[in-house]
């Protein structure tokens, strides 16, 4: 892609915006070492992810029409969470009078590291970034956007999250138990289903620790935030970065 | 009880959840190695889920093709509409022959139809022959699995159950030895029964046979010794041709146990001489799934559980959970179906992550059907989803800046909603988890500063 000619915008989900200020500047910059024009399109709200899989996906015609106009001009869509970008390909309720600007919508925008990976086209990142890491795999990313191959299919294994980190410098990969299982956070099912969602987030978080962690990683702040809410309740001693945190850092 | 407080429930006993978790990943586990063994795996899925369209999409027709070729073959063909239809006509059969003991091998269909609580009301005694189920039904309970009855008991349970219904030595755990007392147990059993009941796994439209799997042969036990064998089948079972079966064989007890193939499979084609075969096909709710077409797709199911073994909700909450004979991801989409108000937080006894579509045999997009249930519940507005509301908006509404989130969706979406709910007291995020620490500004804010 000739990256100085087309344009980027930045796709910050709600909840990154609001606690997480720090994963949109990081995925900005980042981009921004990479070649890319980024604008971030200042009137963006939510995706309505959160409605919609409450079981009131009705409810949020507003918001997608709203979301595709606001995207409308732009080349490409990019966004540091799998989730959401799911959410706006295949969830978004059919918007009248703006079908085609929706499936254009659909097939230009990205998750941070696909964007890289398939549309950027790099294999490698050179960069620094001496410390042990774990992945978490979000099922939205992963199972939703094919971002990894899936435990649970008969498919040669790849990992586009993996093959940016593993080239850095000094970073050690850390093979998990269970590589890709769910960490309970599932949206409201996080309230709706208190007791099932921290034993899973517990469970999770054993798996990275008995696998001596230091820094727990992933392409979803939402999953993250879920983690370490339990990890700072029990006081245990594990960062969490958003992979774009760690990109942006590593790139010098 | 809903899930969320079955689930809970659950979870304090803290060492047996995760010992059930545990033994369900290892079966999971074995099936993703047994399934890569098969370098057409991805193709055999497709290739089934395409075979079960077909199905769908001619059933009627396979049924009459189904119904004429086994009538050639000897067997009486019944159909039942639904569960009491079928009961009764069980019962007719038994009622002719004046029998009073049946033996049963397992089928979900008949735990669906609540076939032995019927029977028993009835007069007649019904012995599941199952190793798992009889152990269940020893207990009195339904079965928590649909291939592995009895997974939410460990050894020592069954060791002291045995011990006061068969009378095995105290404190002995040796699977073998308790094994074998089963065995003589149900030996007796199988001698007495003048009628055999076993499910169909599949039923062939063009031989008007039909094909039962289990590991333990206790189908064949049954059947054989008795005079009369009835079988019950739902009627989405059917596949159209006998070469479909060597598909299905494959992923079945692949997909199951991680067994290449079940012990026995056995085909059932005409009665012997001076013997009877019943076959009661089974609506009970399928024709109306049949006719929704979002979830259609839920009838391709071919009862193997990996659904289940894969589920992280259900490893961690057990089978009785669900309240639903068909437990887990694909009863929690095959159940609202049959009764929307009772199971209306099945559907959100999920995260939604996909695991469960992925190992399907027959690729049923279970996660995405769970998704659609959820629209279909919160417009019934049930009792599960007006607490949900009150608790998602709960959860939003609670701090300030998670208020700031939502903007203008959440305000318009749950404008409705009155302030005792959106400042519910209750916070069940931060019960067992931090809230992220609010930084001094919002990305916005800073790109405001930064790049404009």
């Amino acid at each position: 892609m000739k990256t100085n000619s087309q344009s980027v915008a930045l796709f910050i989900p709600c909840y990154v915006d609001q606690f997480y200020p720090q994963v949109g500047i990081a995925t900005l910059e980042l981009l921004e070492k990479l070649g890319c024009q980024v604008t971030y399109p200042s009137g963006q709200t939510c995706c309505g992810q959160p409605l919609a899989n409450a079981g009131y996906a009705r409810e949020t015609v507003g918001t997608a029409r709203h979301f595709i106009e606001t995207f409308n001009d732009f080349d490409y869509v990019v966004c540091p969470s799998g989730s959401c970008t799911l959410h706006v390909k295949e969830h978004f309720p059919a918007i009248a009078g703006l079908e085609k600007e929706q499936e254009d919508l659909e097939h230009k925008i990205y998750e941070l590291t696909e964007f890289i990976t398939d549309i950027l086209k790099i294999e490698r990142l050179e960069g620094k970034f001496p410390h042990r890491v774990s992945f978490h795999s979000s099922c939205h990313g992963q199972r939703g956007l094919h971002l990894s191959s899936g435990s649970e299919l008969n498919q040669p294994p790849y990992n586009k999250a993996r093959k940016l980190l593993e080239n850095l410098e000094g970073l050690e990969w850390v093979e998990l138990s269970r590589t890709d299982e769910c960490c309970g956070f599932g949206g409201t099912f996080a309230v709706t289903e208190e007791a099932l969602s921290i034993q899973m987030g517990k469970d999770r978080l054993a798996d990275h620790l008995e696998h001596k962690t230091e820094i727990l990683t992933g392409g979803d702040m939402s999953c993250i935030m879920h983690l370490q809410g339990i990890a700072t309740r029990s006081k245990q001693e594990l960062k969490f970065l958003h992979l774009a945190e760690i990109l942006n850092q590593a790139l010098l | 009880m809903t899930h969320p407080e079955n689930a809970a429930e659950f979870l304090k006993d803290s060492q047996k959840a995760k010992w059930h978790d545990e033994t369900l990943w290892f079966v999971r586990d074995k099936r993703d190695k047994v399934s890569k063994g098969i370098p057409e795996w991805e193709q055999l899925r497709q290739l089934a889920s395409g075979i079960k369209d077909n199905v769908l999409a001619n059933l009627a027709d396979y049924l009459e093709e189904f119904e004429r070729n086994a009538t050639k073959n000897g067997i009486i063909v019944h159909w039942a509409a639904d569960s009491e239809e079928h009961n009764r006509l069980v019962l007719e059969i038994l009622q002719k022959q004046n029998c009073s003991a049946v033996v049963k091998s397992k089928s979900i269909l008949t735990e669906e139809c609540h076939l032995n609580p019927y029977l028993e009301k009835h007069g007649v005694e019904v012995v599941d022959t199952d190793l798992g189920e009889r152990i269940v039904q020893f207990l009195n309970q339904p079965p928590s699995h649909i291939v592995l009855p009895a997974i939410h008991l460990k050894k020592g349970e069954i060791s002291e159950l045995f011990h006061e219904k068969l009378h095995t030595e105290k404190g002995n755990e040796d699977p073998a030895y308790l094994t074998q007392a089963a065995r003589v147990h149900l030996r007796e059993k199988f001698f007495a029964a003048k009628v055999a009941i076993t499910g169909v796994n599949f039923g062939i439209a063009e031989t008007g046979e039909f094909i039962v799997c289990t590991n333990e042969g206790n189908a064949d036990m049954g059947v054989h010794l008795a005079q009369v064998h009835i079988a019950c089948m739902g009627i989405e079972k059917i596949l159209p041709r006998r070469k479909d079966l060597g598909v299905f064989l494959r992923l079945l007890a692949r997909s199951a146990t991680g067994q290449p193939i079940t012990n026995y499979n056995s085909h059932f084609r005409s009665p012997s001489p001076g013997k009877e075969i019943h076959l009661i096909l089974v609506d009970n709710g399928r024709t109306a799934q049949l006719a929704r077409e979002k979830f259609r797709n839920s009838l391709k199911c071919i009862r193997c559980g990996a659904c289940m073994n894969t589920c992280p909700i259900y490893r961690r909450s057990g089978g009785f959970s669900y309240n639903s004979t068909v437990p887990g991801p694909i009863g929690s989409i095959l159940s609202p179906g049959l009764d929307l108000k009772k199971h209306s937080s099945l559907p959100f006894a999920s995260t939604l992550c996909g695991s469960c579509t992925d190992v399907c045999p027959v690729k049923i997009n279970i996660h995405e059907q769970l998704y659609e249930w959820r629209q279909e519940v919160t417009k019934t507005q049930g009792e599960f989803a007006k607490g949900l509301a009150m608790k998602l908006a709960n959860g939003i509404f609670k701090s300030p800046l998670a208020y700031k989130i939502s903007g203008n969706l959440m305000r318009n979406a749950l404008k409705s909603l009155p302030n005792s709910l959106i400042y519910h007291p209750l916070n069940s995020w931060g019960k067992n988890r931090n809230l992220p620490d609010a930084p001094k500004e919002s990305f916005q804010q800073w790109y405001r500063k930064n790049r404009s």
